[in-house]
């Protein structure tokens, strides 16, 4: 569980930041998300997005992620031999290394993989590409760990999160990423779909990381959730009028 | 990134084009392929997916460009430079191809565990108890029960074919596997078992893929990595998430908003 704690330097960093989309459908329609966002973020540090819908949260997380294409600006995550690597520039296989040994994203909601077991969906980051069958026992024993934490009911580990609750799914989604840490972690409202017992689960799993020196950026609904676990919190604003 | 930096990929295309007679069907496509990546090319019926993949695939001359494997000992060579044994060889033993009619890509008049041990019979294996059990393995692999060895693939549903044609050329270990359109013609259900079964096999093998398909959602569950095809150019390149997330090019915000939750 050790990471590259002794390393202070920033995790993410993005300068002069935009956000455009085209919608070449609609007419060529230009819509402004983001413009010129700059953000560092450290290790063990949770940088809590805060504003209005709307304002671009979910955007920069996707941004960090490359789940979106910047329009203009530089996002620069540090790799595990820390050196940045910009991902706007970078390659579609140096952003799938990132994703895999450097960072973490937790979205609101579980995209399904039909038939496959809850288990074995949570215990999939630990096998990436070909490991043989006594560390796929060790990855199920981890994934246990995970979903024992999290209270889903071991009745439900053989089956396929498809039919689970939306509470359900959200951890199935959490256990996925904890069981891989990784020193930069996104958070796309964590707990927004958790009773009580099981935010404050997630609320100490977050307390955690940043102690592990993992640095996280998140977006937070809940006040009481975000006084807990945040250490600095960036107001979103609304655009200027183009 | 100096793991990223040294590994040499396992394919390389360069500027390729192909053409029938006078006309052009697919121009100037480049990509790399790493050993475990599976690469998606999509697009609607008559881009050219399928004449580049067959060209990437030895099965089709370009009119242009390049195509290099990595030869395990050799690095990587233009595979249309090869002699037409060595090309057969590769075919053979680290490629595979799965066609999208199981009836191009298997023989339909000799048993299923036949059909599953012909790649090793043609590398010299002759002992027929291990050539049975290998046949044994691969069928459990694909969930075909072992009780149907001696049937032929005609008495097969569709799916349980689709799953024939991938034991038979995942036996030798491949490296590399080209996959057309694997999952249309078959039920919805039938087609999330066998996605979910490629999946698998990928991964616990490192094995790398290039499939055709016209389905976005194959696309997402399946490959790390896109190109969309129109008109026989790769429009748009990318991640596969960051190309049905954030699509740029108009064509792929077409192809991209005219299905349902890919």
């Amino acid at each position: 569980m050790t990471l590259h704690s002794t390393n202070t330097q920033p995790m993410l960093q993005m300068n002069k930041l935009s956000k455009q989309f085209l919608l070449h459908l609609q007419n060529s329609t230009a819509l402004t998300v983001l413009q010129n966002f700059n953000l560092t973020l450290s290790p063990g540090e949770c940088v809590r997005l805060s504003g209005p819908s709307g304002m671009g949260k979910s955007t920069i997380l996707k941004l960090a992620y490359g789940n979106y294409r910047a329009s203009a600006g530089e996002i620069l995550v540090r790799d595990t031999d820390g050196q940045y690597i910009d991902m706007t520039q970078a390659s579609a296989r140096a952003v799938l290394h990132l994703r895999a040994h450097s960072m973490g994203y937790v979205s609101q909601f579980l995209r399904v993989i039909p038939r496959v077991a809850a288990i074995d969906i949570v215990a999939e980051p630990l096998l990436e590409n070909g490991l043989d069958l006594v560390s796929r026992e060790q990855a199920r024993e981890q994934a246990a760990h995970w979903l024992t934490r999290l209270r889903i009911p071991e009745a439900l580990w053989q089956l396929p999160p498809a039919t689970f609750s939306g509470g359900e799914q959200q951890r199935i989604n959490l256990a996925r990423s904890f069981i891989k840490p990784r020193p930069l972690l996104l958070l796309d409202e964590p707990t927004a779909s958790l009773d009580p017992v099981n935010t404050q689960t997630v609320i100490e799993m977050i307390i955690q990381a940043r102690a592990q020196g993992v640095a996280i950026l998140g977006i937070f609904h809940d006040d009481t959730v975000a006084q807990q676990v945040v250490s600095r919190t960036v107001s979103m604003l609304p655009l200027e009028t183009q | 990134m100096s793991e990223l930096d040294t590994t040499p990929p396992l394919m390389r295309v360069q500027g390729l084009s192909c053409a029938y007679g006078a006309k052009t069907v697919v121009r100037d496509i480049s990509f790399d392929l790493w050993p475990g990546e599976v690469l998606a090319i999509v697009g609607e019926s008559g881009s050219g997916k399928t004449t580049l993949l067959n060209t990437v695939a030895a099965r089709h001359m370009p009119s242009a460009g390049h195509v290099y494997f990595d030869l395990r000992d050799h690095g990587l060579q233009e595979i249309y430079a090869m002699s037409e044994a060595q090309r057969r060889m590769l075919a053979r033993t680290d490629w595979g191809f799965v066609h999208q009619h199981a009836a191009e890509g298997l023989r339909m008049n000799v048993s299923a565990g036949a059909n599953v041990s012909e790649r090793l019979m043609a590398l010299g294996q002759r002992h027929y108890g291990q050539l049975r059990a290998q046949a044994i393995d691969w069928l459990e692999r694909v969930e075909i029960n072992p009780n149907r060895i001696d049937d032929r693939p005609d008495t097969f549903s569709g799916g349980m074919r689709q799953r024939l044609q991938i034991a038979r050329n995942l036996i030798t270990q491949p490296r590399l596997v080209f996959m057309d359109e694997p999952t249309s013609g078959l039920d919805v259900s039938v087609q999330a078992k066998l996605l979910d079964m490629m999946r698998t096999l990928t991964r616990q093998m490192n094995l790398a893929a290039i499939i055709v398909t016209h389905d976005l959602a194959v696309a997402r569950l399946l490959a790390q990595r896109m190109m969309v095809m129109q008109n026989g150019q790769a429009v748009e390149t990318g991640l596969t998430d960051q190309v049905l997330d954030d699509p740029q090019h108009p064509y792929t915000q077409l192809l991209v908003s005219s299905v349902l939750q890919p």
